[in-house]
């Protein structure tokens, strides 16, 4: 078994995909306490090609200035890249229209918007918006608030000890009074792939729109909202090798079109008067003020990025470094996975007996391993599975199988440490 | 890997194994919850204060290897201690364990195995944790202590 997974991982790591797609990521060159750094907190965040980083300066440096206004040349090249930055976008979710493209700041503020334009006007008290048991607490809360806004409630769909989205309870919660169900796509704490699809095909014979939260899915998953057929899909550029601060909303057009602007302000207006505003059309309804420009250009480099390599061969990578981690971490002994759904993605969580993730995290960096201890903003599924917190372990496509192996080593390490 | 033994040195082990001081304590009369949002960690600080002086303490929670122990070892180092001293002591040990160019005061006895966080900026909250919720249950306040 050993020997096997030895020759797995040389070949694995030697493939001409995987070291070259690691070059384009500059800050993966460098060492953390003196050690190679092994980044596997991808699920925080991901790490920046050059190409996402010359973008933003090639903006700054060249082209900066207001979008949608100016009549000068600056002005028209920058409302253009920002534009044709919306255009990726829409191709890489494969949405038939780029006014479906809301930029916002990120997933976060996707939920918020769609909370308060969408679902706001609409509740009723008595009212139900349907979330699962493994969502982050950005696919919680704006629904917590707009309850309390509305008198509506809010429920939960459970998932079992697998950490698997239970579809029966789900298929029993839909009901007449359901107006809006909202679920992650890929759990960040668990890694569990939620079975959209079946979710929203029912939710839709319900004639209940559908949301899906992609921070996670964006950058492991294909996601093509028409095939999908969902109503609204939020995710986050900063989870897909893009900068911080600039993510985006999709939403069906009749959907978009039908709900009240989300904040007021310029950009979003077509006429001002005191005695009336008429609203700007889509997207711009929905982009008050000055834009995330460079964050936008960003964005469109890193799609751009990923759809040259391609989400399936990435996906296929992902997929092979988590199977070849969870195989070598079940040999750990106290070592508990939480999160075994058969069909996940890029996220590896687990508990030590007797050692506290934090402790782990340290004794980790100091190895120069970079993974995420803690609730994961996620603290109903770690109260679900009895945990105060786990160790996480995310894989983005520059990881390679001689960093799981640096990571199992570390675990090592740290029950040695803590071996009374 | 030097300051890693720095600071899981194995008196903190000890503590974090075998706690001295966790459990509820019925007689207290001061009470304070303290929370760090960063990881979850809770603790319940009990105090028994008589006369100015601390007669008994213990502490209740789950936690890290550092915030266990720097609970457990500030029960053993408070018992009998003059309320007033115990605001000096938390003075010298936030020092400790925040400044890299103090030297530990000698009053800090055996909580100088702590010192060792001060390499560690993301764990000080664990270690100043319990101290913390002290610090409110001696104020008597409600809401519980967040780290952050």
């Amino acid at each position: 078994m050993k020997i096997d997974s030895e020759i797995l991982r040389r070949w694995a790591d030697t493939k001409p995909g995987v070291m070259a797609w690691r070059n384009d990521f500059p800050i993966l060159r460098q060492e953390v306490h003196g050690k190679p750094l092994v980044y596997l907190d991808n699920a925080a965040t991901t790490q920046k090609p050059q190409a996402v980083i010359d973008a933003e300066s090639e903006y700054y440096r060249c082209i900066n200035a207001n979008v949608h206004r100016g009549v000068h040349a600056l002005s028209q090249r920058a409302t253009d890249d920002f534009e044709a930055a919306r255009n990726k976008v829409r191709h890489f979710m494969n949405a038939a229209h780029s006014e479906e493209i809301i930029f916002v700041r990120g997933t976060t503020e996707a939920i918020n918007l769609v909370a308060q334009s969408y679902a706001r006007p609409r509740l009723q008290p008595g009212d139900e918006i349907l979330i699962s048991a493994m969502e982050h607490h950005s696919n919680i809360v704006p629904w917590q608030m707009v309850c309390e806004q509305t008198g509506a409630t809010l429920k939960v769909v459970p998932i079992d000890d697998a950490g698997e989205f239970m579809f029966d309870a789900y298929a029993q919660l839909l009901n007449a009074r359901t107006k809006l169900v909202a679920v992650t796509h890929l759990s960040n704490a668990l890694g569990t792939i939620a079975p959209v699809e079946r979710i929203i095909e029912l939710a839709h014979a319900h004639d209940v729109p559908v949301l899906l939260d992609g921070a996670q899915a964006i950058s492991h998953l294909r996601v093509d909202v028409r095939q999908l057929d969902c109503d609204f899909y939020a995710f986050s550029g900063h989870k897909i090798f893009g900068p911080t601060g600039i993510g985006a909303l999709y939403g069906k057009a009749a959907l978009l079109n039908a709900m009240p602007p989300y904040q007021g302000g310029g950009d979003m207006i077509r006429v001002v008067a005191f005695e009336k505003t008429q609203y700007n059309d889509l997207p711009y309804k929905f982009e008050a003020g000055t834009p995330n420009i460079a964050g936008a250009i960003g964005l469109g480099a890193a799609l751009d990025y990923v759809s040259t390599i391609g989400i399936d061969a990435i996906a296929a990578h992902e997929s092979a470094l988590l199977a070849y981690a969870t195989d070598l971490v079940s040999d750990i002994p106290g070592l508990r996975i939480i999160g075994a759904a058969p069909h996940k993605a890029s996220i590896l969580s687990f508990t030590l007996d007797g050692i506290h993730p934090h402790d782990i995290g340290t004794i980790l960096d100091r190895a120069g391993i970079a993974i995420r201890a803690g609730h994961h903003c996620a603290m109903p599924v770690m109260q679900r599975f009895h945990v105060a917190g786990t160790a996480r372990a995310s894989f983005a496509l520059y990881n390679t199988h001689a960093e799981v192996d640096a990571l199992v080593a570390g675990l090592r390490e740290v029950q040695e440490m803590f071996q009374p | 890997m030097n300051d890693l033994r720095e600071l899981y040195q194995e008196v903190i082990f000890d503590h974090y194994r075998k706690p001295r001081n966790c459990h509820a304590l019925g007689c207290a009369n001061h009470k304070a919850e303290g929370y760090n949002p960063l990881c979850g960690d809770q603790v319940t600080v009990y105090l028994k204060v008589e006369d100015d002086i601390i007669q008994d303490l213990s502490f209740e929670g789950a936690g890290c290897a550092i915030s266990t122990a720097s609970a457990s070892l500030m029960t053993e180092a408070l018992k009998g201690r003059k309320v007033a001293e115990v605001e000096h002591l938390f003075d010298d040990f936030h020092h400790m364990v925040t400044d890299a160019q103090t030297v530990p005061h000698p009053a800090l006895g055996k909580l100088e195995v702590l010192a060792g966080v001060r390499e560690f900026p993301a764990r000080i909250k664990c270690a100043t944790l319990a101290w913390h919720t002290l610090h409110a249950a001696l104020k008597d306040q409600r809401t519980p202590v967040k780290t952050e």
